[in-house]
């Protein structure tokens, strides 16, 4: 249900971004961007813990009058945003957090591919499979 | 004639064609006959064939020559792509096939005769028909494959070439299948550019039989590419390979082209099969490749490995890498058998010219065939290795996996179980938390004391709702009411003086199970309006917050006793949407009501509303709780304006239409908060009978089994929707309110002008 998801890399560049079509890309890039600084913010704040002890799950990074951004960072600092619509209020924290999941799970298997170089966007089909999975159950 | 501008392949096509049609050996003109059986061999239809004619020219000059002839290939070719026939287009399509002739063989037949060199092979073909150029090599390999495989008896090409050949042997229809292929079109691969084809031939050339002579003018393999670059051995290696050579190239080499021409083989025979299916000797050849970089057949290559080995194949990294997504069942970075020849395969597959599948075919899946290390691994379209087979999957999960997976089963239970235990989800705005705590306690005494922490709760109450009450005046009201919406901190302290009071009549009166003064469930939802009642009271001073959760609070308690304020000033527009129909009548009677506030301390009243109805509030109120957001303002207004008249006017009507809207399932008492929102439109007089419903509601939802967590989520999701417009329109009111205000202001100031000017105006 999302209407953008993206993946960002340790080094806050873009691995992958992707908007719902009818909606303002450029809008939903710029949104991503500024809530790196509210994930790097959250994870010095428990970056005194052990990177175990971090929770993996930012929830909601902030919210906007349209929209709420949710953040994920794993433990090699790739980090994945979640962008909602606000209308959509029936979004729980469970299913949020069902969503990064399923993002990383399949994230994951994208790094296991031998033809994945690190710090490449990413263009994995079944990756694009599982996030349309995800915006279009919203929209 | 229009110029005509052909490729090589092209070129040497038609002039095989034309030369085969030139029976008079003319060399300028093709005799009509033959142009036109050939024509028709191409399977189309009469009047296609009498279109290209005419537009080729051949009718204007009478027959055909030599550039009409190759026009009308051209346009064969055009029809046979479904492309329309046009002139323009002869020069202008690009990547058109070569036009395809029907011959009247039947496969078998031409299968088993695939050994025999190409005239030969023709031969029982009823007209003998050019093969493309680019069929050449493709040919070459079939016939030398069908040589090697046991297939045809043709003797087999020297043994040198067997080796190479072994995999090929694959269906031995392959050779003959694919000539019938290619002159029937049948299968799609047949359509692949020659060039495709060419790869692998080279090397095979020399086993070409030597009739084949007509083709061997056409051996300059169109391409070389292909599987040869497995072995890192350039393109050129196959040169070489080709022709005299002796098949002694190298082994690898060969079976790359083998590999090549084998699942060129493979599919055209696919064609009439499973194109993904794997041939034995395909298998075989798939498994020496495993062994050369894994020895041992049930171990593992690595990804690094079959990268480099899988890039030798030149296809694009993305192919690969979607290739690879495919074939690696079991998501571990590293491929058994199965999956390597599964990849293999789709390579192969690839380079022949097929798409690459979304998924993995049936006949790839790692199954059971040779080995058993794949046995582990279901067959289930390739997901992430959680479910397949473990063994082999978490171990080689990537470092971070593991510990998402102990991450997320226990975040699920968590969550689950919060979401069990209690009918109300527990989603806690920061006001809430009072409120969940009382919703725990609620919900567990519901269940135990229903009416224990009620009852304790009333006394402080009444004493805080007369303080709220007192505060009214005080406080800005008309503030707090301009702004239904606005949820400002006036409001917060009526809504929870409100609440205070529903909660208290509701208790009082009823005792029951504990819907106790409906500390707004911590249904969470934006609406913390609800939730708050309870803390609302000890907000009080603190105003500030959840201005909204206030106007929810408020509209709950029975005794709506702020109603009357909020109405007061804003009353008229704002409140009316929100409220609805209740409002308006209330909001006439609001300013006298002010002075009445302090009168909704009178609970008795409540009392006697709360009993009244004590099922239909509680469900009407569970209902309005959903629309907690909007009504907050509403609420709140209601509460003021409730708390006396209200209260006593139509709680009936209230409470009966309340008690029609739809109960929300018993869940939580969230739901009666938000259904003070709902009632906060419908109706205004809903308050005290609210009360006394709540107590029913909960009641009632201390019946209901937790059985019906389903539907209460199902209702709590409808109800958050319910709060959504809610809120939508709460703030629209606000805004309207306000806007209403200044204008009001305006309206003064120049009367107050005009008041000023009149005297001068007389002068």
């Amino acid at each position: 249900m999302a209407v953008c998801v993206a993946v960002i890399a340790k080094e806050n560049y873009p691995l992958y971004i992707r908007s719902v079509p009818t909606q303002n890309e450029l809008k939903f890039h710029y949104t991503v961007h500024t809530s790196l600084d509210v994930v790097e913010e959250k994870v010095s704040a428990v970056g005194k813990a052990l990177p175990d002890q971090r929770e993996l799950y930012l929830g909601l990074l902030y919210p906007t009058e349209d929209y709420k951004v949710y953040g994920y960072v794993t433990n090699s600092k790739v980090k994945f945003v979640i962008v909602v619509d606000s209308s959509n209020t029936s979004l729980r924290d469970n299913e949020i957090r069902s969503m990064f999941r399923k993002l990383h799970s399949s994230f994951t298997d994208v790094m296991c591919n031998p033809f994945y170089n690190p710090g490449d966007t990413i263009q994995s089909k079944s990756f694009d499979s599982i996030v349309s999975a995800m915006m279009v159950q919203s929209s | 004639m229009e110029s005509l501008t052909l490729s090589d392949v092209e070129q040497k096509y038609y002039s095989d064609l034309f030369v085969y049609c030139d029976v008079d050996n003319t060399k300028k003109v093709a005799s009509n006959g033959k142009v036109l059986d050939l024509f028709r061999a191409a399977q189309l239809s009469n009047d296609v064939v009498l279109q290209i004619t005419e537009l080729c020219g051949a009718t204007r000059l009478g027959h055909f020559g030599r550039s009409q002839f190759y026009i009308a290939l051209k346009l064969i070719a055009l029809a046979q792509s479904g492309l329309p026939l046009r002139v323009e287009s002869l020069n202008s399509v690009k990547d058109l096939p070569l036009p395809r002739f029907v011959v009247g063989k039947n496969e078998q037949e031409s299968r088993h005769t695939a050994m025999y060199p190409d005239t030969e092979n023709q031969g029982p073909y009823s007209s003998v028909i050019p093969r493309p150029p680019g069929r050449v090599p493709a040919k070459k390999l079939s016939t030398h494959e069908v040589i090697q495989p046991c297939v045809s008896a043709v003797e087999p090409q020297p043994d040198t070439t067997s080796p190479v050949v072994s995999p090929h042997q694959s269906p031995p229809t392959s050779p003959h299948a694919w000539r019938k292929h290619k002159r029937q079109a049948s299968g799609g691969a047949v359509d692949r550019p020659p060039a495709v084809a060419g790869a692998a031939w080279p090397p095979f050339r020399e086993a070409q039989p030597a009739g084949d002579g007509m083709w061997a003018s056409h051996s300059p393999p169109p391409v070389q590419e292909s599987w040869v670059s497995f072995t890192d051995t350039p393109p050129s290696s196959t040169l070489p390979a080709v022709h005299p050579s002796s098949a002694q190239e190298s082994t690898t080499v060969r079976t790359v082209a083998s590999a090549a021409t084998t699942n060129e083989i493979q599919r055209q025979a696919s064609g009439y099969e499973d194109p993904w299916k794997i041939t034995d000797e395909q298998r075989q050849y798939y498994i020496n490749q495993f062994k050369t970089i894994q020895p041992d057949l049930t171990g593992f290559i690595p990804g690094s490995a079959a990268k480099e080995f899988f890039t030798k194949s030149k296809l694009p990294i993305l192919e690969l890498s979607h290739i690879w997504e495919l074939s690696d069942f079991d998501k571990d970075g590293a491929l058994t058998l199965d999956e390597f020849c599964a990849a293999f395969h789709l390579v192969v597959a690839r380079k022949n010219g097929y798409d690459l599948p979304e998924k993995l075919p049936e006949s790839l899946m790692p199954k059971l065939i040779d080995l058993d290390d794949s046995a582990g691994v279901p067959e289930s379209a390739p997901e992430v290795g959680f479910s397949s087979s473990p063994v082999e999957v978490t171990p080689n999960k990537s470092p971070s996996m593991p510990s998402l997976n102990q991450n997320w089963p226990e975040l699920n239970q968590s969550n689950e179980d919060t979401a069990i235990v209690h009918p109300v989800p527990i989603r806690m705005t920061p006001s809430k938390i009072h409120m969940q705590e009382m919703e725990l306690k609620r919900t567990a005494s519901d269940h135990t004391h229903p009416t224990s922490p009620l009852m304790a709760k009333p006394p402080e109450l009444s004493e805080e709702k007369k303080l709220a009450a007192i505060k009214f005046p005080g406080s800005t009201v008309g503030d707090g009411y301009s702004s239904s919406d606005s949820f400002t901190s006036d409001q917060e302290p009526i809504s929870s003086a409100v609440t205070r009071q529903r909660s208290h009549s509701g208790t009082s009166p009823e005792g029951l199970k504990a819907v106790a003064p409906p500390p707004p469930p911590p249904r969470p939802h934006a609406s913390h309006s609800r939730s708050s009642s309870l803390d609302m009271n000890r907000n009080f001073t603190a105003v500030a917050a959840g201005t909204q959760q206030q106007a929810g609070v408020v509209a709950f308690p029975p005794a709506v006793p702020p109603r009357p304020l909020p109405t007061q000033t804003s009353v008229p527009h704002g409140h009316r949407p929100v409220d609805g129909d209740g409002l308006p009548a209330h909001s006439s009677t609001s300013p006298q009501q002010m002075p009445e506030q302090p009168n909704f301390a009178d609970f008795s009243q409540f009392q006697v509303f709360a009993v009244e109805q004590p099922v239909d509030d509680g469900d009407t109120q569970q209902d309005g709780g959903q629309v907690e957001k909007g009504v907050d303002a509403a609420g709140a207004v209601r509460a003021t304006k409730n708390d006396t008249q209200a209260e006593e006017r139509t709680p009936a009507t209230v409470n009966s239409a309340k008690g029609s809207t739809p109960l929300a399932p018993p869940p939580k008492p969230v739901r009666r908060r938000l259904k003070s929102e709902d009632e906060l439109r419908p109706d205004v007089e809903d308050h005290p009978q609210k009360s006394s419903v709540v107590p029913g509601v909960l009641a009632t939802q201390a019946s209901i089994p937790r059985s019906i967590g389903k539907d209460k989520k199902a209702i709590q999701a409808s109800i958050r929707r319910n709060k959504e417009t809610n809120t939508v329109l709460a703030r629209l009111n606000s805004e309207l309110q306000q806007q209403l205000k200044d204008l009001l202001e305006e309206r003064i100031s120049l009367e107050v002008q005009l008041e000023q000017l009149r005297p001068f105006s007389h002068l």
